[in-house]
């Protein structure tokens, strides 16, 4: 309020609506310069509402709420009834290309919706059958990786079991899923490591594992290199964190076809 | 609108009723305060103040407009309006009210009857000086003087 004091006076009287004539204007184009006047002016409201608040006590009778309800549940229609009341020409005639073009959008927006209904039943029913492909994959998986599961190698009578293994691999995708059975336990910080031996380079880890209780193994889709053609599997004894490259002898092999 | 109905409706009209010491009028004082807050609530800027002080200006102003048969003096937008203690509350506001009483009461009496007649009977500062007999300036500065006064007293 610094440089403001011949309006400080006239402030208090203007938040009452209090001051008139030459003084008011003064006061209302100095307001409206000066950031600092409005801020008490504000203040000085405040202090009149505290004099407001002085007046507290008696409470408007219960028919007052009744009637406020019933205005404003009356309200829209008001505003409704005050717009149409002042409808133009113009404006008449526009809400007929608007209808007219609102009309036609809504055919198009049908169309369009009807195609997209197809195409989401389409989709559903693909989904549908890529669920199943996967229920039937994750039963598949679950039944090999079951720590439950009964894994028997079946033989030619009276041979006694020998160590063996099954390796399905299906280039394209890169994928290969290992079973191995009666496979002995391997020495402590030991483990089996298997190989992919390409046509061409050198062999690639597939994975590291020991056999459960009874000699069964089985490695799932290990990362492997894009496309590549194997040429056969093979096993060997390794650390547990498993070696980069095979660590003689080569345990057990299989040739592909 | 139920619920700020029933928060702040005895403000409104208390003060409405101070104002036009008539029931019915301060009755349709508090109906139109509310309706103008639910056509718009935009009206009040909660970054400015809180609801009750505001509704309370909103009220005395619309009430002394009445008194004064003339048309509203004051755009409720451009009614900002700044209290320093939150008087939301039922209890802040008793609080405050006490305090602002009692200042009051310990108030000059000319001053306190300068501050009323402006505020309560919508009367301007040469009306005042006219019928108290009192200087221009000192109307003035007594009604300033006393704001400052209530200001204070609910701050400390």
């Amino acid at each position: 309020m610094n440089g403001h004091e011949q309006f400080a006076d006239d402030l208090a009287l203007y938040a009452m609506n209090a001051l008139q004539g030459d003084e008011r204007l003064a006061l209302e184009k100095h307001l409206s310069e000066c950031a600092a006047c409005r801020r008490e002016l504000e203040q000085l409201r405040g202090d009149t509402a505290l004099l407001a608040f002085t007046t507290a006590g008696p409470r408007p009778p219960q028919r007052s709420k009744q009637r406020l309800m019933d205005a404003i549940a009356k309200e829209p229609r008001g505003n409704q009834a005050k717009e149409e009341a002042h409808v133009s020409p113009w404006w008449s005639a526009m809400r007929w290309v608007l209808a007219a073009a609102l009309i036609l959008m809504g055919a198009l927006l049908s169309r369009q919706n009807n195609q997209l209904n197809e195409e989401i039943l389409a989709l559903q029913k693909q989904s549908i059958e890529q669920q199943a492909d996967l229920v039937r994959a994750k039963e598949i998986v679950a039944t090999l990786t079951a720590p439950d599961a009964q894994v028997v190698a079946v033989v030619k009578a009276n041979t006694p079991p020998q160590p063996q293994g099954k390796a399905i691999y299906v280039r394209d995708r890169s994928s290969l899923i290992f079973i191995a059975n009666n496979m002995p336990v391997p020495p402590p910080q030991k483990a089996y490591e298997l190989w992919v031996i390409p046509k061409t380079g050198a062999p690639i880890p597939a994975g590291v594992f020991k056999p459960d209780t009874h000699g069964s193994a089985t490695v799932i889709n290990p990362p492997l290199p894009a496309g590549t053609e194997a040429k056969a599997f093979a096993i060997t004894m390794e650390p547990e964190e498993g070696s980069a490259t095979p660590t003689m002898p080569i345990l057990m092999m299989g040739a592909g076809e | 609108m139920a619920a700020l109905y029933d928060r702040y409706s005895a403000i409104v009209y208390s003060v409405a009723l101070r104002v036009l010491g008539d029931t019915g009028v301060a009755e349709d004082i508090l109906q139109e305060v509310f309706l103008q807050l639910w056509r718009n609530p935009g009206l009040f800027d909660a970054s400015r103040g809180n609801l009750a002080p505001w509704l309370a200006v909103i009220a005395r102003n619309r009430a002394i407009d009445a008194l004064r048969k003339r048309r509203p003096e004051t755009d409720v937008e451009e009614v900002f309006v700044s209290v320093e203690p939150d008087l939301a509350g039922e209890a802040e506001r008793s609080r405050t009210m006490e305090k602002v009483r009692s200042v009051l009461g310990q108030m000059p009496a000319p001053q306190r009857t300068a501050v009323e007649m402006a505020y309560f009977q919508g009367m301007t500062h040469t009306e005042i000086a006219e019928k108290t007999g009192e200087p221009l300036g000192t109307i003035k500065t007594r009604i300033r003087s006393a704001l400052l006064a209530l200001r204070k007293s609910v701050l400390a």
